[in-house]
């Protein structure tokens, strides 16, 4: 907003530093909390000249007494409906702290605009409108102040001139917030009566409430505390990503909490792989000698080539988190759709992207009415416990050991449904850490590319069953083969009658068959040979994560061979046998196939002949600096 | 290893900024497929291009846009030809159409300033970005504090502030439905005084016309037409946050198009204006 803006390190007039707290005020719709933000605004001196008044000739020009919380619905959308839609952030300043004040809708349809809001939040400042009292939007958002882990909590008991300042209605409303606050673990830190219309309470007592004897509420909020960083805790790094912008491996990622420096030995996990920090990288200074404490962004290197990815988290050897595949977790749910049991889900943990199942719904509560629900589903705006299945293990910590690696988001189609706090691992084993040395090849890769004039590539053919894959990576491997290249073909059911043949259909099984399909062929492909992948393989997410494995090796291409004509083809009488209700599972017939949005080559073999196809496999392998060019080559040569 | 006392040396506010922004950086580079840095060339744009390079250890790793009106000051084409080159950016300048192609309801400003977002939009078709990163912050007027991190956009470029997905403990929606980008906001969570204490503490350049000549200065640069400097004797960056310590005066108070009518800023937003 076009508020006063304090400078970054604010001097008290004892020269002193304040320390920066962020609150979020919430409650029930209408209990005041905007003219309460517009009314502290103004206690503090903190409004722009000529704001007020120019809101007071707008609110004259529309024949409008004037509101404090015109402040706030500075969007015209806002001030049509009277409400406020969405978070904003001020900044003003008490005489102890610099206060960033997010301020959150209470409509109910807005919940996870609260929560946007709120998650951001050192402390909060509940509002109840006296006459109301305790209401469902206002039991919602100390539920999930609990679950947001938000725990300094200011309770005001607003409109106390709209019950003439009355101590026993007061002291009702006390009584029941608190012990709602209280059974959920949240103690409050003060409990004050106010009018933020007339300002009684807010920045000063008045003689309307002399019975009462706390804080106001700018002295509520000169007591609260900025979070601190988790330093103290054992190290946990989530892996951001791996760069390779010149010779160094870079492992970047956030410190969530601990600290990291060179010599220090970590433990990658959920592998449970055994490295050194060698190096701490930095800009425009490196190597980074000081040790990097919680909260910082760092990148470091180690002292051996293994395989990490995003996702993976680095901690001290004997003080790692758990590798778990289930987990116990209470969480809202702010999508549309109730979450049931049986749904698939991806769940983000920190950098990881897992997807898994809900395999039971233990507790699905309206937090509202705190009232029980059948445990079928976790409606939209509600809360509950479920139990998590995941198609591969992760490195977890219970929220109560570190409250930033044990918790959780839950996506449904791309957009952020839910989230929780991991309350237990269930059926976790502590996987023992293991010192893997890979040995690396006598060779260096300039060698191979020499003799194959090409470098390794992990060409992966994607597509229905019949649309040709295996007639085209075939046709690839003999052009490849001719020019002198060396080429092999990976085939998803060659493999699966051997490496793979523990699995089957499943969604877990098809995305572990594509993991290892992955794996294998990055490795071949690092060891200079073009490595030809011609598998369904119909899930996005599979085909993302062998992307992910293969990295800058990885060239996808779609053979888009409409659907009709690869059933008519049926090489393997597969469709037939699916058609007859013999073959569960089978992609194809259904509509489980998920067509690659951004494959670097398409190729449909209805209208166009195996060489034109595999001229235009060579043209991308080419363009893409796989192949090298011959005649520039052979010139280097003279 | 496991050490008994905090050897790290603490963070102040200004670390946190930066580590918090190199975060957004990162993220939004490991989730999306084609990104693009938009740079402006002022002091907010300049901080996000050190922060990018802090976070890719030197280089930014995208393209930097410059989706240029043809009508900023002459200081700042000079700042972006002499740092597109010390600075190692792959620089892309985008043309802005003429007036005419522009929503003629719009007021007069408004209008100039909304030749960026057809201009913007132009880029957008030609280069098939999946992320624009753009430095803008909470605290410089009341429809960007309303801003997701990630913040989706329609295929037309539009902001549907009222659907806007929840956004919490740092993770962010990076999976923007077919036709549609992200824009990512690497420091929302900025105000106009930490860019200058950042500024001055990093040693990052500026263009001059940001600090006092003959008692005026320029506190936002935009297009020369629209944009007017505001009274001031900051001549240079500590002189810059002392002011700031005591003005009322809002950032954005010498763009004319913030002024026109109560909406003129929000409608742009919504049609797809930073």
């Amino acid at each position: 907003m076009n508020m006063r803006v304090p400078s970054a390190a604010p001097a008290t007039p004892n020269g002193t530093t304040r320390p920066q707290v962020s609150i979020v005020i919430v409650g029930h719709v209408d209990h005041g909390k905007s003219t309460l933000v517009g009314r502290l605004l103004h206690e503090t001196g903190s409004l722009p000249d000529g704001k007020l008044e120019m809101l007071q000739a707008v609110s004259a020009r529309r024949g409008m007494p004037f509101e404090w919380s015109f402040l706030l619905d500075a969007l015209q959308t806002e001030r049509d409906q009277g409400i406020t839609i969405d978070t904003t952030q001020i900044r003003f300043r008490t005489n102890a702290r610099e206060v960033v004040l997010i301020d959150a809708p209470g409509h109910a349809e807005f919940l996870r605009n609260m929560i946007t809001g709120a998650s951001q939040a050192d402390g909060a400042v509940l509002i109840i409108d006296a006459l109301e009292g305790v209401r469902d939007q206002t039991r919602r958002h100390g539920y999930l102040l609990h679950l947001l882990g938000v725990k300094q909590v200011a309770v005001v008991v607003n409109k106390m001139d709209r019950v003439d300042f009355g101590q026993d209605r007061f002291n009702e409303i006390k009584t029941e917030i608190s012990a709602h606050l209280e059974g959920l673990g949240v103690k409050p830190v003060a409990v004050i009566p106010i009018s933020a219309r007339d300002g009684d309470g807010v920045a000063q007592h008045t003689s309307r409430i002399r019975w009462y004897d706390g804080p106001t509420v700018v002295e509520a909020l000169d007591g609260l505390e900025p979070a601190k960083p988790l330093s103290s805790l054992p190290l946990r790094l989530p892996v951001q990503a791996i760069y390779k912008f010149d010779d160094r491996r870079i492992v970047a990622g956030r410190v969530e909490a601990g600290e990291l420096q060179t010599g220090d030995e970590i433990v990658i996990m959920p592998a449970g792989k055994i490295a050194k920090i060698k190096t701490v990288e930095g800009w425009p200074q490196t190597p980074v000698t000081a040790p990097q404490g919680a909260g910082r962004s760092v990148g470091i290197t180690l002292d051996r080539e293994l395989f990490i990815e995003r996702g993976d988290v680095i901690a001290h050897v004997g003080r790692e988190p758990q590798a778990a595949r289930r987990l116990h977790a209470r969480i809202f749910w702010l999508h549309d759709q109730p979450l049931a049991k049986g749904d698939n889900i991806l769940v983000r943990l920190g950098t990881r992207e897992a997807r898994g199942s809900v395999v039971a719904i233990e507790k699905a509560v309206d937090p509202g009415s705190l009232s029980n629900e059948e445990n079928a589903a976790i409606a939209r705006n509600h809360v509950g416990e479920i139990e998590i299945a995941l198609t591969q293990p992760v490195a977890v910590d219970p929220y109560t050991e570190n409250a930033r690696t044990g918790r959780l988001v839950i996506e449904v189609q791309g957009r952020i449904a839910g989230g929780g706090l991991v309350l237990s691992i269930a059926a976790g084993k502590r996987a023992a850490p293991v010192d893997i040395m890979p040995v690396e090849s006598a060779l260096q890769p300039q060698e191979r590319a020499d003799r194959y004039r090409h470098k390794g590539a992990v060409v992966w053919m994607t597509g229905l069953p019949g649309a040709g894959k295996s007639t085209l990576a075939r046709a690839l491997e003999r052009r490849l083969f001719s020019r002198g290249g060396n080429p092999v073909l990976l085939d998803g059911d060659t493999l699966r009658a051997g490496l793979n043949k523990d699995l089957g259909f499943t969604p877990e099984d098809r995305a572990e068959n594509i993991r290892r399909l992955a794996e294998v062929a990055t490795h071949l492909a690092r060891n200079g040979q073009i490595a030809i992948v011609a598998a369904v393989s119909p899930a996005r997410d599979d085909r993302a994560a062998a992307r992910r494995i293969a990295g800058d090796l990885f060239r996808e291409v779609h053979v888009a061979t409409p659907a009709e004509i690869c059933e008519s083809r049926d090489p393997k009488g597969h469709y037939a046998k699916a058609r007859a209700g013999a073959l569960q599972n089978f992609t194809g017939i259904g509509t489980d196939y998920e067509p690659p949005l951004d494959a670097e080559l398409v190729i449909d073999t209805a209208t166009r002949g195996i060489a034109d196809a595999t001229d235009e496999l060579e043209a991308l392998l080419s363009k893409t600096g796989v192949l090298f060019d011959d005649i520039a080559d052979l010139g280097a040569n003279i | 290893m496991p050490r008994a006392l905090s050897a790290a040396p603490t963070m102040d506010h200004l670390d946190q900024l930066e580590a918090q922004s190199i975060y957004i950086l990162r993220e939004a580079f490991a989730r999306l497929k084609k990104l693009a840095l938009l740079w402006s060339l002022g002091k907010d744009s300049n901080v996000m291009i050190w922060l990018a390079r802090k976070a890719f250890f030197g280089r930014v790793p995208f393209p930097a846009m410059h989706v240029d009106t043809g009508k900023k000051f002459p200081e700042m084409y000079a700042f972006r030809d002499t740092y597109a080159q010390e600075w190692g950016l792959d620089l892309r300048v985008e043309p802005c159409p003429p007036i005419d192609a522009v929503d003629p309801t719009l007021p007069p400003a408004a209008r100039s300033a909304a030749r960026k977002t057809e201009g913007l939009k132009m880029a957008l078709a030609k280069h098939g970005f999946d992320g624009l990163i753009a430095g803008i912050r909470r605290d410089e007027e009341a429809t960007r504090a309303k801003e997701r991190v990630f913040s989706p956009r329609g295929a037309e470029g539009n902001w549907d502030v009222r659907d806007q997905p929840p956004e919490f403990w740092d993770h962010f929606n990076a999976s923007p439905p077919p036709g549609a980008h992200l824009r990512i906001h690497p420091i929302l969570h900025w105000t106009e005084a930490d860019i200058w204490a950042y500024t001055a503490r990093e040693n990052i350049p500026i263009i001059p016309l940001y600090l006092s000549k003959n008692g005026k200065r320029y506190r936002s640069l935009g297009d020369q037409d629209i944009t007017f400097p505001v009274a001031s004797n900051a001549s240079n960056i500590a002189e810059i946050l002392a002011e700031l310590e005591s003005t009322k005066v809002p950032e954005r108070a010498g763009r004319a198009l913030d002024h026109e009518t109560e909406d003129a800023f929000e409608r742009l937003r919504v049609a797809g204006y930073l």
